[in-house]
């Protein structure tokens, strides 16, 4: 299993234990992985790793959809995990799924 | 008697110019109805291609909001479309049914882009760019596709080009001509403009002739006349515009390409009358901002005299300026060189400079100005005039030519008759007495006085130019005000000054009233924004956890690997050994990797997993230090005359009754204090925010020093007697602080800025105003909330939102 590339659908929390603003650190399978709530109820994830030195993205302040990681002020998108100009790099982004009130992450 | 009725079909720039042109003369006389089709007040068309290219939002470009046409007592039909004029019985009757009688009628329908009727072009994903709709569908599609291909090499064209590469698309441009531009620029201007846009990342395809659009329901490419093809995601036609005269034609005006107008721009049917891109004039259909204003004006004159008085409308001097950040142009009149004409040339490949001034008889027909633009004005002047040019000197023509001697002022050298905003037909004498008259100071001050910059922003740098040049040096510091951030054009100062005036009270409405470019800010703007509404309301205001750094949020100090460090509260760094086995226990408890004494007089337990907070937190049972706040870090002390032989004074105790006092106090950054019982200073005093040194029956209060990045020696404040006085002194102090310097601004930095004698008038030398900063500083204190661990140790739902680290294993 763990050889193919194929993804499974995980499920990981209720979409009321997010909270808009404020991101969430969920471990799936010891992955961490920072989730956001936007303003207009949507869940995202990406890795909980900035591009840059590694920093905690779940622990930034997010704007619409970006987030500013916490160790030094690197821009992510969290549409698509990109760091934003003039930094450059990325990090892994999720897909979300929300059936219900039910989240999935597609790992 | 009855008011006269205006309907105005159009509810765009050149209609509502009209309108507003006849209101200036007639505020009362008319009742006045307005049908648009677009279900938007009047907006700035022109400022899309900003839009598209992520420098305004669409806020930003609405022109008249919908206040202004309730404030005028305008009937405003927005998204509804007028559809029939009955001449006979003069009544407009629109879409949804309603009928409106005229005795005024004004046609300004615009244009429609003009779509290629090529096979495919229905498919879904092939749009026009010419309204906010399509403006809106493009950002949509970005945000979904990758390869977008814009048909026309045009201004239009490459504008919305460039908006799309801002947008992170593929960007293509397809253009049937082997010159981009053509219309506008000769060969030279026009190979520039590729060059550049190239190394933009635009890609083009010259001399092409599209044949089809493939795709089934959305569109998947492009085939080409020459058999060859392109893939797209999006297609965008900026081919052109074609006057919307269908409306007029039904109902019997004369039209020919548009609605035919005399000079005085009626049409052919008695009080009806056209103007703007639907209005053809002499033969010309103007599609520019600056035409369609005079038109307006003139209209307006006809309307409200009811006959017609002067000469009225006489064409106009058209010009163009493209709207792409990084490439400057200009183009106006005869730019091709033709038999009877000579040019003045100059042309700098090094620079990326083109400038041809083209002359017939001794006098300029026309130009083209590449990578500078700053002599447009001085050349469309000389144009306009008819000036004859015999005997002046190139650098007279083009004055950015001259040797050294422009880099001072671009306006400096214009006349004041000379027209600065093309669109708005706004000369330099204009503005220079509204400065002085009406003491503007800023460029957005200008625009609302003047209407000068109001429409394609083109001038801006040359109004910025003028107020500077006209303020003169009592004006330079203002003037270069950086914004707060990229997300508003308004300085720390205005934003502080918005709140306090309009009464916001929510971050969210700060940025809507004070129209944020972004719609839910940055790193920089939230958390000074929630730093401000907490000074002007701090009863009442929410603190918002969302706009709070890291470590004001998690209430400790985020470590480099992503690990926190705890700094319980030591008061004057006293500690017992009560609090000392408290903070071993915890250490053994939780594995604490490091323990660490600070230069503030207490211990730093680092390396603790954000998980682990609260309980720690718990077990330690000491207040927060705040070690990680913009509010009062310590108060170190000496240990002052208990034990010490040369101490003075207390020390100790006023140390810990001004820790406690200020504990928990929200401040533009971190605040750190020191009380030594002697001029020896072992606490350090000179190097504080405030520094309180004992001396023989009084204390000194030294101000704005720091031990940080920019080493600073304190400065002496005051010398007082009593404590009392040292605690008077210190609230008036930092209240002032607080609501005069800048979020992130050290003391330090601030008195740098507003001097200390500034700051001594206030604190000290004005009775009242003490006073006034002491009670306010008392209403701030008692509202503050509880020790945060504290708080968060007994909230569950707290303490899972911003600490739990959940796990998810999937059993393979």
């Amino acid at each position: 299993m763990a050889e193919t590339t194929e993804t499974t659908a995980v499920y990981v929390a209720d979409v009321e234990e997010f909270t808009k603003g404020i991101p969430k650190e969920i471990f799936v399978n010891g992955e961490s992985i920072a989730f956001f709530k936007t303003n207009s109820d949507k869940i995202r994830a990406i890795r909980n790793s900035c591009p840059h030195k590694g920093g905690p993205l779940s622990q930034g302040i997010v704007s619409g959809d970006y987030v500013f990681c916490p160790l030094h002020d690197w821009k992510i998108s969290t549409v698509d995990g990109k760091a934003q100009a003039p930094d450059v790099g990325c990090t892994h982004s999720y897909s979300v799924q929300v059936e219900g009130s039910s989240v999935y992450i597609q790992i | 008697m009855r008011k006269e009725n205006i309907v105005l079909i159009g509810n765009g720039m050149a209609g509502i110019r009209t309108i507003e042109e006849i209101l200036k003369k007639e505020p009362n006389r008319f009742t006045i109805t307005i049908f648009g089709k677009e279900p938007y007040p009047n907006y700035n068309r022109i400022l899309l291609s900003k839009v598209l290219q992520g420098d305004s939002d669409i806020n930003e470009i609405i022109l008249n909001d919908y206040d202004w046409y309730e404030e005028k007592n305008i009937t405003l039909y927005a998204g509804d479309e007028a559809e029939e004029i009955d001449k006979k019985k003069k009544v407009v009757r629109s879409r949804q049914g309603r009928e409106c009688p005229y005795d005024h009628l004004i046609i300004a329908t615009g244009s429609n882009a003009f779509m290629l009727p090529l096979p495919g072009a229905d498919k879904e994903g092939v749009i026009a760019f010419r309204d906010i709709k399509d403006t809106e569908e493009m950002i949509s599609a970005s945000k979904k596709y990758r390869r977008a291909v814009v048909i026309g090499g045009g201004l239009l064209g490459l504008e919305a080009a460039r908006g799309l590469l801002n947008l992170d698309m593929e960007t293509e441009v397809v253009h049937n001509s082997s010159y981009l531009m053509e219309r506008q620029l000769d060969e030279p201007a026009s190979r520039m403009l590729k060059n550049d846009l190239e190394a933009q990342g635009m890609r083009f395809h010259m001399a092409k002739d599209t044949e089809k659009i493939l795709g089934k329901k959305r569109v998947e490419g492009l085939k080409f006349k020459d058999g060859s093809t392109l893939e797209a995601d999006l297609v965008v036609m900026a081919v052109g515009i074609r006057p919307n005269a269908v409306l007029a034609g039904a109902s019997g005006i004369d039209t020919n390409r548009a609605i035919l107008v005399n000079d005085h721009m009626e049409t052919s049917v008695k009080d009806i009358y056209a103007v703007g891109e639907c209005a053809e004039h002499n033969g010309i259909a103007y599609g520019l901002v600056a035409p369609l204003y005079e038109q307006g004006k003139v209209l307006a004159e006809r309307i409200c005299a009811k006959a017609r008085t002067g000469t009225g409308y006489q064409g106009s001097l058209t010009y163009t300026q493209l709207k792409v950040s990084g490439v400057d142009v200009f183009s106006a009149g005869t730019f091709q060189d033709e038999e009877d004409t000579k040019a003045i040339r100059v042309h700098d490949e090094f620079e990326g400079i083109y400038k041809k001034v083209v002359v017939r008889d001794n006098r300029v027909v026309g130009a083209v100005l590449y990578g500078e633009t700053a002599d447009s004005p001085r050349l469309l002047e000389m144009m306009k005039k008819g000036q004859d040019i015999t005997g002046l000197g190139k650098t007279i023509i083009l004055p950015s030519e001259q040797e050294g001697g422009e880099a001072g002022s671009l306006t400096a050298a214009m006349e004041p008759f000379e027209t600065i905003c093309g669109c708005n037909g706004v000369c330099k004498g204009d503005i220079v007495e509204a400065i002085q008259k009406d003491g503007l100071t800023s460029v957005e001050e200008v625009k609302k006085h003047t209407n000068a910059a109001r429409s394609c922003g083109g001038c801006k740098p040359l109004v910025a130019d003028l107020l500077a040049h006209t303020l003169g040096d009592e004006a330079g510091e203002g003037l270069q005000e950086e914004p707060m951030c990229g997300c508003t054009d308004l300085t720390h100062e205005e934003v502080g000054e918005e709140i306090r005036t309009k009464q916001l009270t929510l971050t969210r409405e700060v940025m809507n009233v004070l129209h944020w470019k972004t719609s839910e800010g940055c790193s920089k703007c939230r958390p000074a924004i929630n730093y401000y509404l907490g000074v002007a309301h701090p009863k009442e205001y929410e603190d918002d956890p969302s706009s709070r750094f890291v470590n004001e949020r998690m209430h400790a100090n985020i470590q480099n690997d992503g690990t926190y460090s705890v700094v319980p509260r030591m008061y004057g760094g006293v500690t017992n050994p009560d609090q000392l086995r408290k903070i071993a226990e915890v250490a053994d408890k939780y594995d604490v990797p490091l323990l660490k004494l600070t230069g503030g007089q207490r211990i730093d337990m680092l390396g603790i997993p954000k998980a682990d907070l609260p309980s720690v937190w718990e077990d330690l049972n000491m207040p927060s230090g705040y070690a990680y706040a913009k509010s009062l870090r310590t108060v170190k002390t000496c240990v002052g005359e208990d034990f010490c032989r040369f101490g003075t004074q207390d020390s100790i105790g006023l140390g810990i009754a001004i820790e406690k006092k200020y504990d928990r106090l929200n401040t533009p950054h971190k605040v750190k204090m020191a009380v030594s019982a002697c001029p020896r200073n072992c606490a350090e005093s000179g190097i504080k925010d405030l520094g309180i040194v004992g001396v023989e029956g009084a204390w000194e209060l030294y101000a704005g020093g720091n031990g940080g990045v920019d080493l600073k020696g304190g400065e002496l404040l005051t010398k007082v007697q009593t404590t009392e006085e040292v605690i008077d002194t210190i609230s008036a102090y930092l209240q002032y602080y607080r609501e005069n310097a800048r979020y992130l601004e050290r003391t330090s930095h601030w008195i740098g800025r507003v001097g200390l004698e500034h700051v001594k008038s206030v604190i000290l030398d004005n009775k009242e105003e003490r006073k006034a900063l002491i009670a306010r500083m008392d209403t701030a204190l008692e509202a503050l909330p509880e020790d945060p661990w504290k708080s968060i140790t007994s909230n569950e739902k707290k303490r899972e939102e911003l600490f739990e680290q959940k796990k998810v294993e999937v059993l393979q």
